[in-house]
């Protein structure tokens, strides 16, 4: 017999079934079908101004920083300045993110790259996917758009959200991700960031800037 | 099985075997403070609840134990013991042992909806808000684990100790954690039980009060030794005799001679 | 297969580990740290009760559907473009691992934080066979440089300090400066990131483990606060996952509501710092991510565990709360244990997967104070697990002697009201007669256990039920 089916046997024997009893496969494939939610904390069902306050709070208590500002054109000069204020030089690299690809880039002195990141760049930024306002975490997606490199090899990274994608909770998130790509599918990546890469590992001291970004900074754009 | 309205209960007492063999005042103590709050209190012949065996593995012995203490307690109104781990094995764990016997678990599962440690029945069961009793000085309380998170055991002594005339209470820290006992774990694993009691003692030493209280002899046993060990002067004491306000007996491992001149308030 | 284990040697540990100063020192950060941010986690979260409820229940609900969610999730992995191996125990595992490995050809394998990792011992058959396996994790890599075992579950450098680690480091990075300066934490920080650029960069393969795996779209999550997982599996052409069989939850909002209580119970964060979901290889437009995907599907005795009163240790999710909030591991620290998994957890699931025979002592070294039940997320009851432990050493007579004699002993009185009343009331006359004077025992034949840290109070010396006998006789109803 093969591991598998051993495996496959043993726990069979182990739970008393056979496999094909209809009412488990019944079970099974109405839970994989419906996805019931559990139990979502009150504290993200808020909207409005309100969800959008709780949101950038959550993420100053990830240790991020957050900004605001009102329209995509604003953005470039947001980043440009987080990046004057941290003495940091004027460097950028992006994916192929449209929504970033729109924005004035040249108002700014920033030199702008593109692609995915091999390891050698000071800061990126990637568009996010949707925030969650229940913990302050950003959700973004892998594809050309926004390589998942960029969220993890510079040393400080800057993601943009749309204020209209901030969920209350993750569970809000799913559902979206569902529609883009179809029930039962993903990206070859989501991930969800909450703050910067910290450590706790020499004596249980918090340390910042592990192996991940430094800093993290969140533009909210509020159009 | 609730008694009749306007009668007074009849209470069981489960003394416990550490009380039985070691410290019988306890017993008496609990007795008082049950007979005051209008109970009658009958202890009828009996030996122990089989926790020992339980806790080494040893089913078969503590089931005839277990059966043999049903038997014993049934026709009471009310089972109390002056622990929270005996009375914590009775409610929380004779059912699970009868699981395959539905004639044992029946009796079982009676016996474990009427018994309770003493502070809880007066307080939960009987509305005893206050005691009658004196007692000079400060003391801190240790919170056993099995009546702390099996029986949920944390305000009742505490309001009860609060009407104590001249009794004042200071938390010591993590009061909530366990003081290393563990019945045959403080023999079989007694250097890693000694740690523990160690850092317990140290709390209870920087709470400087001069009397540690505690709901489980077990537990007061342990923590007698060690505080008499290092040459700590606490006296030791379980809260029932505090709350029945009898406090002749010398603390727990503490000489008679030596209290009878200055052990007494 | 053979383990290497000291869980047999328990007690010996446990004495070496008690007698240790920087440990001890280090073990006080346990102490401290973790049980304050749980508490303080769980109380700004209301529902945070009732979602360990629904955590325990979405964990039943899988195990008992087990079967069925592998199928499903093998199905949706593959349908992404993954392959899925299935392991027996850790020796197939690790073969099917090196011939990924020796296929892609690597030469350099890193490596996310993964218990189960070190449960097959993969490091030492990668290492055996040529390629070059890195930690990834700081704590991880740091116990890497010292050929230790973990000796928490997420916090696998626990026991160590600074200056430790600066030694090792020192000893290690030979390539860097002598005469920098260390003297900082963050200064280790920075080294090892910088050390382990490199590495990330360089690596063939990538190993992670995982925290949940979802059936209903075939993906693995990993759960890390350094993201030194994620560089893991995105830089390598390829990425294996590591898995155990129970991992599996049913949907992505299963495995959302065990995120709410999987970092609130471990570090006290709302979530950790990177949670993320991989599915298959990167799709044809990615610019990053592995070319291959493998998951591999460990039982390792798992399955055996289903059906027995041990699958509910089969809920476990790694969070660590069980071991900070107890008081043996505060005292003796996680190597004692003697193997891959420390504290209660362990104290259950190592004998299930080594033998009770290895490690009897675990499930016995518990007061069974339980507050680790208490704090469980998944609401596993730890001291009952331990006990069901000790029955069957019980009935396979590898309690010890003196233990079964002394039981018998005392049973065979407490059976026997009349005659234990009898025994009692002149034992307790001598003791406490003996015992009158100071008012305690400082030795005592048969307790010398106990004699060694502290006194024997001295009984009363009249029984409770001889006293009641003689002065209740004419009241008694
Ligand atoms: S047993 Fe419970 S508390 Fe311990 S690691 Fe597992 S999930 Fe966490």
């Amino acid at each position: 017999m093969s591991a598998r089916d051993d495996i496959f046997a043993n726990i069979r024997r182990s739970l008393g079934v056979n496999g094909s009893e209809t009412i488990r496969r019944q079970i099974v494939e109405d839970r994989l079908e419906r996805a019931p939610k559990g139990v979502i904390p009150k504290r993200g069902q808020v909207s409005g101004e309100e969800r959008l306050a709780l949101f950038k709070t959550m993420v100053e208590t990830s240790l991020a920083t957050v900004t605001e500002v009102s329209s995509p054109a604003e953005v470039p000069q947001a980043i440009a300045l987080f990046l004057r204020n941290h003495n940091l030089p004027a460097t950028l690299r992006m994916g192929e993110d449209l929504r970033l690809k729109a924005m004035p880039w040249s108002d700014t002195s920033l030199e702008i790259t593109y692609g995915p990141s091999e390891g050698r760049d000071l800061n990126a930024v990637s568009h996010a996917f949707g925030g969650i306002a229940e913990s302050g975490t950003l959700a973004l997606v892998s594809g050309p758009e926004n390589p998942s490199t960029l969220n993890f090899l510079p040393d400080n990274h800057i993601i943009v959200v749309s204020a209209k994608d901030i969920a209350s909770d993750y569970e809000s998130v799913w559902n979206r991700v569902r529609f883009a790509y179809g029930k039962g599918s993903m990206p070859r990546t989501v991930n969800w960031i909450t703050g910067p890469s910290r450590s706790g590992d020499i004596e249980q001291t918090l340390l910042l800037g592990a192996h991940g970004p430094r800093r993290l900074h969140v533009v909210v754009v509020c159009d | 099985m609730s008694p009749p309205p306007n009668s007074k209960p009849r209470v069981g007492l489960f003394v416990t075997c550490l009380v039985d063999l070691m410290r019988p005042s306890v017993g008496f103590a609990a007795v008082k403070l049950l007979e005051d709050a209008g109970c009658i209190v009958e202890a009828p012949v009996q030996t122990c609840c089989g926790q020992p065996a339980y806790n080494s593995g040893d089913r078969g012995t503590t089931r005839d134990l277990a059966m043999r203490l049903i038997d014993t307690f049934h026709g009471f109104d009310y089972v109390v013991a002056p622990s929270g781990s005996c009375a914590g094995m009775i409610k929380a764990h004779y059912p699970e042992l009868f699981e395959e016997d539905p004639n044992w678990r029946a009796k079982a599962d009676a016996l474990a909806a009427k018994t309770f440690e003493l502070t809880s029945f007066l307080v939960d069961v009987l509305g005893v808000t206050s005691v009658e009793a004196t007692f000079d000085g400060a003391v801190t309380y240790h919170d056993s684990c099995s009546g702390l998170r099996e029986l949920g055991l944390k305000s009742q002594p505490r309001r009860l100790l609060a009407s104590v005339e001249g009794l004042t209470l200071v938390e010591m820290n993590d009061s909530d954690v366990c003081c290393g006992f563990g019945g045959t774990f403080a023999v079989k694993y007694s250097d890693i039980s000694g740690a523990i009691v160690d850092a317990k003692a140290k709390n209870i030493e920087a709470a400087q009060a001069p009397t540690l209280l505690a709901g489980d002899l077990g537990c007061l046993m342990n923590m007698a030794g060690k505080l008499s060990r290092d040459g700590k002067p606490v006296q030791v004491r379980h809260v029932a005799e505090v709350l029945a306000g009898m406090t002749e007996e010398p603390p727990i491992g503490a000489a008679r001679a030596e209290a009878s001149s200055k052990g007494r308030s | 297969m053979t383990v290497h284990s000291t869980s047999p040697q328990f007690k010996q540990n446990a004495a070496r580990a008690l007698k240790d100063g920087q440990l001890q020192k280090a073990l006080g950060n346990v102490k401290q740290g973790f049980i304050d941010k749980r508490r303080m986690a769980a109380d700004k979260l209301p529902e945070f009760e009732s979602l360990r409820d629904s955590a325990r229940d979405i964990k039943n609900h899988t195990l008992e559907h087990l079967d069925l969610y592998l199928e499903a999730y093998e199905e949706k992995v593959q349908a992404s473009g993954g392959h899925v191996h299935f392991a027996r125990d850790a020796q197939e595992a690790r073969d099917i691992i090196l011939a990924i490995c020796r296929e892609a050809g690597a030469k350099t394998v890193t490596k996310g934080k993964s218990m189960i990792s070190e449960e097959i011992e993969i490091n030492r058959h990668l290492e055996a066979n040529g390629i070059r396996p890195v930690e990834t994790d700081l704590g991880e890599y740091i116990i890497q440089l010292r050929g230790e075992l973990p000796s928490h579950i997420i916090a696998p450098a626990v026991h160590l300090n600074a200056t430790q680690v600066e030694q090792d480091f020192r000893r290690v990075h030979t390539h860097l400066d002598a005469k920098r300066d260390l003297s900082e934490p963050v200064q280790l920080l920075t080294e090892a990131r910088a050390v382990l650029r490199e590495r990330f960069l360089a690596a063939d393969v990538g190993i992670t483990g995982a925290n949940f795996l979802v059936a209903e779209t075939g993906t693995s999550i990993i759960v890390t606060n350094e993201g030194n997982g994620d560089l893991t599996q995105i830089l390598p052409k390829t990425h294996i996952v590591l898995a155990s069989i129970e991992k599996i939850v049913p949907t992505l909002e299963d495995a959302s509501q065990l995120l709410r209580v999987l970092a609130r119970s471990a570090t006290g964060q709302e979530i950790s710092v990177y949670t993320t979901f991989s599915t298959g290889p990167r799709r044809s437009a990615d610019a990053d991510g592995p070319e291959n995907y493998h998951v591999v599907l460990i039982d390792n005795g798992r399955s055996s565990m289903l059906g027995t009163s041990f699958e509910e240790m089969l809920r476990c999710i790694r969070c660590g709360a069980c071991m900070n909030h107890c008081p043996v591991y505060h005292a003796v620290g996680g190597h004692a244990y003697g193997w891959v998994y420390p504290g209660p957890m362990g104290a259950v699931l190592t004998p299930s997967l080594i033998g009770v025979d290895q490690a009897g002592h675990l499930p016995n070294a518990s007061t069974f104070c339980g507050r680790c039940e208490s704090v469980c997320p998944v609401r596993i009851p730890l001291p009952k697990l331990m006990r069901h432990w000790r029955e069957r050493e019980f009935e396979r007579h590898l309690t010890p002697a003196t233990v079964r004699s002394g039981l018998r002993f005392w049973g065979f009185f407490a059976k026997r009201p009349a005659l234990y009343r009898l025994a009692t009331r002149a034992a307790m006359a001598t003791l406490g007669f003996m015992g009158r004077q100071r008012g305690r025992f400082t030795w005592l034949p048969l307790a010398k256990g106990w004699t060694k840290y502290r006194d024997f109070p001295a009984p009363q010396g009249e029984t409770f039920q001889a006293r009641w006998q003689r002065e209740r006789k004419g009241r008694a109803a």
